[in-house]
């Protein structure tokens, strides 16, 4: 019973790996023409699409009202990230066996302090692209900008843009609620002894 | 005054029907329906919903068209036209370089041919919908077309072959298709008098292996028969495997006004043709090396390119040679159709001058050989007893039998070109069940796996000559067309007509579940080995040998590059090698240039094609894409700078920025 919170917080930090392993977040847009949509997936490493030629497809799409062509080799986040996620990771492992629940509790906060920096770094990103138009591009709608939501549904000229966490997402969430448990029981048991 | 009253009194029937049925319609309006009483029940049958797809693919040959369309059954939608035989500007098909080797042969390029009878590849009997083989009549030719593009994939050229009618009939493993001639020829050709017919021609049956991975075809050998026409063919299946069946007419060998001449003997005969056997002898070295010259010419869908290759012999076998190769059933008055039906046992004959249709029995047939219930001998060819190997006959069903499909459930399905009507009978009992008339002059028919060992009895489609007053009138010339009948019922009825393009001479049906999944969506750009391919925009470049310029040009939406090119003189060949660089479904880009004498390019995602142009006068050429590909398709054009024969205009093109002269 005792060795209970280590081995949640030992696997909470271990299941950040999984990030390697799924995308982490998804948008697909949605138009007549894309009946399916097409999807593209966010990694910790690299940008894909639902097919193969998705990304392309997508810049195409992209440049008649002017956004810059999205080029996974120019973010410099898909090089650091995974560093960053495996440091996290192995940190967190190593400090499962210390059973201290105050480091667990540090490790907890500067990982969602990391995941905020993530998703604020994200909002900027998509805030450059739909704003950061080409003054020649064919399509100029006045006022307009194509920024996809950070969370959630949003329709972009004839499109609809749905932005949200895909299955290596989910798996940080839950890191952080299994660690928080590991967190909780272990202060308990810290108390009781 | 007799004949007065009878049409009186037919059209008061006509008069009478008629306000019931309007009479019956305001009822159905008064109730609120929307459906005519005339055509609610058929209609509601064939009606596919928008954005729904039909059960069944329907192939039909367009005859003298050379091609093939893709419908969808039941509706009767046409889906595609596949360029086989005839060149097809729309597509560039014979007209872009990459193609034009698939119609090459033996007397060089032809753009037309007539093609008659698509088969589908089958596997254990059953169609599996990985290939459609068709014939061409003219020039006698098979090919082969790949159901995952619908694109020709290969074309090979029949040797010692006058006139490729009985073709292209597959085995139940599609091991072989074969190909028997029309006309009998003098084999090898040579310059004699036509009226030593029937000393100096000979008829050739031609066995084409077919790849199993591939679907490659090579002529594997031919069988020299005595100077018959032969017509149509079938190949058996389950007991009778192993064996294939020609209908043959002028057996008294006349060779002038064969409508008269050819017409006089009480039987003609199907030839038995134990392929099995023949394979035995080519194993032990009976085949004769005969010198031909033929051509064989096949398609890449990597490199997106046909290449031709001179065939320059084939292997004969002489049936005096090889005994039990061959054997000639006699069968009334000229046969046409032949078909084996579902279980392999009865092999059906139209004799299409006589009243009756005869069955002959493959195991009757068998004993008959075993018993050597011979009645002499054709050319060195044993003639088997009539009465040995008949199975049984349809008495007097109609009018000019011509061919007959199965659904599987024991009915046969005739089609009557004199009466025009399909006549559904049992086999086994040989009574007539129904009778239904078609509009007009029916040749083929086609239930889905009709002639394969499970039919989809569901339909049976009649492929009709004459359409006369069926529709609205286009001048002269109308259309020919398709009728659709329910045969799920004990009685057959008709739900649907609908045009067709040329002459839908046969068809063949096939679930679309068979097909619809391995339908490709786009060629990858990665696999592409044509080569003179763009695989990238900053590939993009023009270069000049002698007089020769080639053009290494992409497509992507909604722009060519390059879209400006200087430096080409009149006299230049110039080749654009287009690749198309995108990336998925449905984007193909087309490219078309002023005063080009051959066509357009289509090109797909991901493949590269290639129109040669010879700019003959000085000027500014606009070129431009011809697919309404995208919202700025209107934009997709550019232009080449055509400079006087050795002006000093220097080569240089561009996309976007104008590149400095180097």
């Amino acid at each position: 019973m005792k060795t209970l919170p280590k081995i949640l917080f030992f696997i909470a930090a271990a299941l950040l790996l999984t990030l390697f392993i799924f995308p982490m977040w998804q948008i697909t847009l949605i138009a007549p023409q894309y009946p399916q949509g097409v999807t593209m997936y966010i990694w910790i490493n690299k940008i894909t699409g639902s097919e193969e030629g998705t990304l392309q497809n997508i810049n195409i799409l992209n440049h008649y009202v002017g956004m810059k062509f999205i080029e996974p080799e120019s973010f410099a986040e898909l090089k650091y990230f995974p560093i960053v996620v495996t440091a996290m990771s192995l940190l967190g492992m190593a400090l499962a066996f210390t059973g201290r629940w105050k480091w667990w509790m540090g490790w907890l906060i500067l990982g969602i302090i990391g995941c905020a920096l993530g998703l604020y770094d994200f909002y900027q990103w998509e805030y450059e692209y739909g704003h950061n138009l080409s003054p020649t591009a064919p399509i100029k709608v006045p006022g307009m900008a194509y920024q996809p939501p950070l969370i959630g549904n949003k329709t972009l000229l004839n499109f609809l843009a749905k932005s949200w966490p895909y299955i290596g997402g989910w798996f940080i969430g839950v890191t952080f609620i299994l660690s928080g448990i590991a967190i909780w029981l272990q202060k308990r048991n810290t108390r009781t002894a | 005054m007799k004949k007065q009253s009878s049409q009186l009194y037919k059209l008061m029937l006509v008069l009478l029907s008629a306000f019931v049925l309007v009479l019956a319609s305001c009822g159905k309006a008064n109730k609120g329906t929307t459906s005519g009483a005339l055509s609610g029940n058929a209609a509601s049958k064939v009606y596919v919903a928008p954005g729904q797809y039909d059960e069944f693919y329907a192939f039909m040959s367009g005859g003298f068209s050379g091609q093939i369309a893709a419908y969808g059954l039941p509706s009767g939608r046409l889906l595609k036209v596949i360029p086989v035989f005839s060149v097809d500007p729309e597509k560039g098909y014979g007209f872009n370089e990459e193609t034009k080797p698939l119609l090459n042969t033996s007397h060089g390029f032809i753009p037309w041919d007539d093609a008659h009878h698509p088969a589908l590849s089958q596997t254990d009997g059953v169609t599996d919908g990985r290939w459609i083989f068709i014939n061409g009549n003219n020039t006698p030719r098979v090919a082969r077309i790949d159901l995952t593009t619908f694109e020709t994939a290969e074309i090979l050229e029949i040797p010692n072959s006058g006139g490729n009618h009985s073709s292209p009939y597959l085995t139940q493993g599609t091991e072989y298709l074969v190909a028997g001639t029309r006309f009998s020829v003098p084999i090898p050709q040579k310059d004699v008098e036509i009226s030593s017919y029937a000393k100096n021609f000979n008829g050739a049956l031609s066995f084409i292996k077919v790849d199993p991975k591939t679907g490659h075809m090579n002529v594997e050998f031919q069988v020299l028969m005595p100077a018959l026409n032969f017509d149509l063919a079938t190949c058996g299946k389950g007991p009778s495997h192993g064996w294939s069946f020609f209908t043959s007419y002028n057996s008294e060998m006349k060779n002038t006004l064969l409508e008269v001449n050819a017409s006089q003997n009480d039987k003609d005969f199907v030839a038995a043709i134990n392929w099995k056997k023949a394979e035995e002898y080519l194993k032990a070295g009976k085949a004769k090396d005969f010198p031909a010259n033929y051509m064989h010419n096949v398609y890449s869908d990597e490199t997106h390119s046909a290449t031709s290759t001179a065939m320059k012999s084939v292997k004969v076998l002489i049936p005096s040679e090889c005994p039990g190769l061959v054997y000639l059933l006699p069968t009334p008055k000229s046969p046409h159709g032949v078909d084996v039906d579902p279980t392999g046992e009865y092999i059906v004959c139209s004799g299409k001058l006589s009243a009756d249709i005869t069955a002959h029995s493959f195991p009757k047939m068998l004993k008959a050989i075993e018993d050597k219930a011979f009645d002499g001998e054709v050319g060195g060819v044993p003639v088997l007893k009539f009465e040995a190997v008949l199975g049984g006959t349809v008495k007097e069903p109609g009018l000019g039998p011509l061919h007959t499909e199965f659904d599987g459930k024991g009915n046969a399905y005739t089609s009557f070109f004199i009466s025009s009507e399909i006549v559904k009978w049992k086999v086994g009992t040989w009574e007539v069940i129904d009778r239904q008339p078609t509009y007009y002059s029916i040749g083929h028919l086609m239930v889905p796996g009709g002639n394969s060992m499970k039919p989809d009895g569901k339909y049976v489609v009649a492929l009709n000559k004459i359409t006369k007053d069926r529709y609205l009138p286009t001048g002269p010339e109308v259309c020919q067309s398709a009728q659709l009948y329910a045969i799920d019922g004990d009685k057959m009825e008709l739900l649907l007509d609908f045009p067709t393009i040329g002459e839908p001479h046969y068809a063949q049906g096939i679930s679309a579940d068979k097909i619809k999944p391995k339908s490709k969506q786009f060629f990858r750009l990665s696999e592409n080995k044509h080569p003179y391919v763009t695989p990238t925009e900053k590939d993009a470049k023009v270069v000049r040998e002698g007089n020769i310029v080639h053009v290494y040009m992409t497509t992507i939406r909604s722009h060519f590059n390059p879209d400006n090119i200087e430096g080409v003189k009149v006299g230049d060949k110039v080749y654009f090698h287009v690749t198309n660089l995108e990336q998925d479904f449905d984007v193909p880009h087309g490219f078309a240039v002023m005063g080009a004498t051959n066509g357009e390019l289509l090109i797909m995602p991901g493949q590269t094609e290639t129109l040669l142009w010879e700019p003959k006068s000085v000027g500014v050429i606009p070129m431009y894409c011809t697919d309404f590909c995208s919202a700025l398709h209107q934009e997709m054009q550019g232009y080449v700078r055509v400079s006087p024969a050795g002006s000093a205009t220097a080569l240089r093109w561009w996309m976007g920025e104008e590149k400095p002269v180097q």
